[in-house]
């Protein structure tokens, strides 16, 4: 039973510790990951049903494929990713460590013949003259060497790069503090967006993933917001003006801070960047039979109700209507009125011809007078383990070339009295370290 | 006033027009060279390809320097059709270093032909004329960073599946010959032995600067978003391509994934590349729709 139960385990941990099931894994990741490039990831039911029948949906939904790098089977294969490579990292870190802490100090004759660069040399002195010839000689050359002496025989010992050894476990390593970030940033952070009209300021968002009210702990400002433009009329820059205030006070060195794409700010851990941003129009009501005009702010596609009940949201609006109205100019806008009992129309207006509505013949005359101010549209992000991912992907940066571009470098030497011999290998590029092997045989000879 | 023409956008255009023969007559003495395997074609095969680069270089320069002078001054690495160019300049790097340092010229007639398809689609197909101004998104040094280390990369990759498609068809001929050496046109190639060892050798180099660019693009993205992942389909393929790569480095150490599981591998690692880099922004809807 107990053998039986041993081997269970031997099993289990052999089929952790290989490279077959890193490989598979890979590959696996590679391909599932190619399902959510293609169906669209979390999207409204009403845009899935534009696209899939109900059974279909029914069967994407059931394996996470709306959500699917946060559904269980992706989770589960990243843990086993992660299972994975730190078995194959507990298996053969420790002979790894050995060679790099213990080094062979001895050639012996059974090493030097698992060597393939080895060069033999007669020269003239005993022993000990022809040890410290040496040692001088690799110091300078090479690396200092290791002395040993046994029986009579001096060896030597002298290596380059041994930590490149560990490059490996380095990008190892580096993934797990990737992931550690990333399951910080997800638990303690939040993400969100924040809209503020000019003269307005916000103290809170709502974070993305959980729904709840984060409070910033300040309030925020936006004093104003501007667009520039390319002389060809595409934008330029978008900027808001940004005042952080604590307490009702604005706080010092963040007052009027300018932001744009590109250039975010950040207080209290939390982040604020430059997304989107948008214009308040002003609309005006008249009674067709008189009476007080009714002014209307409204944003656009933000429904705004209307006295004696219904909507009216701003479908659309332009700076010139030109291009769609030939024979008309300046801004303009699109209505859509919604009326209590569920009728809708349409309606244009023109800020330049105020009396554009009257053709319309409706009860009541609507008229555009411009915008009024512009609303700025803000990211927020609050990520505590954005750290934790940059510490990992530099290490992985270091691992790689650690691991790729460097390589482990040995000689030794055994001397006796008169003769050399002169043992080399390299963990990676064999050939070009037999360039430089042959290269300190040569210049040994002449020694 | 003589300068003045010089920094006509006609004439960097005109430039990557020869550039594009040069790199279409390299391609053809390249396969001249694999025909009469004489040493002296195979040195004018390189010469005509990096007279195409030297030529190209230059354009990318005056190209650079026109966004100058036209006041909206940025690297020209902002559309599908300066992207396609850099890619293309960056395969002929690639091979020069294939060529120059490891001493094995006929890599070329199998690398050549991407950078010259990159070319001709590029001067064909693609609009070359305007160079635009920066929308505010991409304007930010991190462009210069993830796009050069990117590119550079997935030029590596093309080396690799030039060399892995040498690999199959050497193998493929060796099998068939019974172990005899093989004649005719793949007599030139290398051993399968070194086939292999450059394919691996090309991966080393494209795996590190992909990663650099992966990481580059989620620092640019943390900073202009505020999140450095967010599985946009752009970022997503480019970490499949990590993952296909990722897979062949390990397939190395592991019996009998070495040779012809290897080659084809790195081959479907490149058709990835090829998808992350064109598919995404022809076929799929995303963040990163600028061309890139």
């Amino acid at each position: 039973m107990t053998t039986h139960k041993r081997s269970f385990t031997t099993a289990l941990w052999d089929f952790f510790c290989s490279l077959k099931l890193s490989i598979s894994l890979l590959i696996g990741l590679a391909l599932t990951s190619i399902i959510g490039t293609i169906i669209k990831q979390n999207a409204s039911m009403d845009e899935y049903q534009h696209y899939y029948s109900d059974s279909t949906i029914r069967i994407f939904n059931s394996l996470g494929f709306f959500d699917m790098y946060h559904s269980w089977w992706f989770i589960l294969l990243l843990y086993l990713l992660t299972v994975n490579l730190v078995a194959c990292s507990i298996k053969r870190l420790p002979r790894v460590w050995k060679m790099i802490a213990e080094p062979t100090l001895v050639m012996d004759e059974g090493l030097e013949k698992s060597l393939s660069l080895t060069h033999e040399f007669k020269l003239a002195g005993d022993a000990a003259t022809l040890r410290d010839k040496l040692t001088a000689f690799l110091s300078q050359e090479f690396a200092p060497p290791v002395i040993t002496e046994v029986d009579g025989e001096y060896h030597l010992f002298a290596q380059k790069a041994r930590w490149c050894r560990l490059g490996v476990y380095v990008v190892h390593l580096s993934i797990i503090i990737i992931f550690i970030g990333a399951i910080i940033g997800s638990t303690f952070g939040a993400k969100g967006f924040v809209q503020i009209t000019e003269g307005q300021s916000v103290g809170s968002f709502v974070d993305r993933y959980t729904g709840k009210t984060v409070d910033l702990g300040y309030t925020l400002a936006l004093r104003q917001f501007e667009v520039e433009y390319y002389p060809s009329g595409a934008p330029k820059e978008y900027r808001s003006f940004l005042t952080v205030l604590e307490n009702g006070q604005p706080v010092p060195g963040l007052i009027d801070r300018k932001i744009i794409v590109n250039d975010p700010l950040t207080y209290k851990g939390i982040t604020f960047y430059q997304s989107s941003y948008g214009t308040i129009h002003q609309l005006t009501m008249r009674d067709r039979k008189g009476g007080a005009p009714y002014k209307i702010e409204a944003a656009d596609k933000e429904p705004v109700s209307l006295p004696g009940g219904g909507f009216a949201v701003i479908a659309e609006s332009v700076p010139d209507v030109s291009p769609y109205m030939p024979g008309f100019t300046g801004p303009a806008v699109k209505v859509v009125l919604e009326e209590r009992n569920g009728t809708q129309q349409s309606l244009i207006l023109l800020q330049n011809n105020p009396q554009f509505d009257l053709q319309r013949g409706g009860a009541q005359i609507f008229t555009y007078d411009g915008k009024t101010k512009y609303f700025t549209g803000l990211q927020v992000a609050k990520d505590p383990g954005v750290w934790v991912v940059w510490l990992g992907c530099a290490l992985m940066v270091i691992g790689i070339c650690m691991a790729f571009f460097m390589s482990h470098r040995r000689v030794w030497a055994r001397i006796s009295k008169g003769q050399v011999v002169l043992g080399g290998t390299a963990s990676k590029n064999q050939p070009g370290f037999q360039l430089h092997f042959d290269e300190l045989a040569d210049k040994l000879k002449k020694l | 006033m003589e300068t003045h023409n010089l920094i006509n956008p006609l004439f960097s255009s005109k430039l990557f027009n020869i550039t594009t023969i040069c790199y279409f007559a390299a391609m053809v003495i390249f396969f001249i060279y694999l025909a009469n395997r004489n040493r002296g074609v195979g040195l004018a095969a390189s010469i005509t390809a990096y007279a195409g680069f030297v030529v190209q270089t230059v354009a990318i320069g005056l190209r650079w320097q026109e966004s100058y002078q036209l006041g909206v001054g940025h690297a020209p690495l902002s559309n599908l059709y300066e992207s396609v160019v850099f890619f293309s300049w960056s395969i002929i790097l690639m091979f020069a270093i294939v060529d120059l340092k490891l001493k094995y010229r006929v890599v070329g007639a199998f690398v050549v032909p991407f950078a010259l398809l990159g070319m001709v689609w590029a001067q064909l197909k693609l609009d070359t004329g305007a160079i635009e101004p920066l929308v505010p998104a991409l304007q930010s040094n991190w462009l210069l960073y993830h796009v050069i280390t990117c590119f550079l990369g997935y030029a590596a990759f093309a080396v690799a599946c030039g060399v892995s498609i040498m690999y199959l068809i050497k193998a493929k001929q060796e099998e068939a010959a019974g172990n005899a050496s093989a004649g005719g046109v793949v007599a030139m190639f290398p051993s399968t032995r070194v086939l292999d060892d450059l394919n691996y050798k090309a991966i080393m180099v494209g795996f590190p600067l992909l990663t650099i660019g992966i990481i580059t693009g989620a620092a640019w993205a943390n900073y202009a978003w505020g999140t450095y992942w967010s599985w946009d389909p752009k970022e997503t393929w480019s970490l499949i391509v990590w993952f296909v790569y990722a897979a062949f480095l390990h397939a190395r150490f592991t019996r009998g994934w070495v040779g012809r599981p290897a080659a084809i591998l790195s081959i479907t690692g490149f058709i990835f590349t090829i998808f992350c880099y064109l598919g995404v922004n022809l076929l799929l809807s995303g963040l990163h729709s600028y061309g890139g």
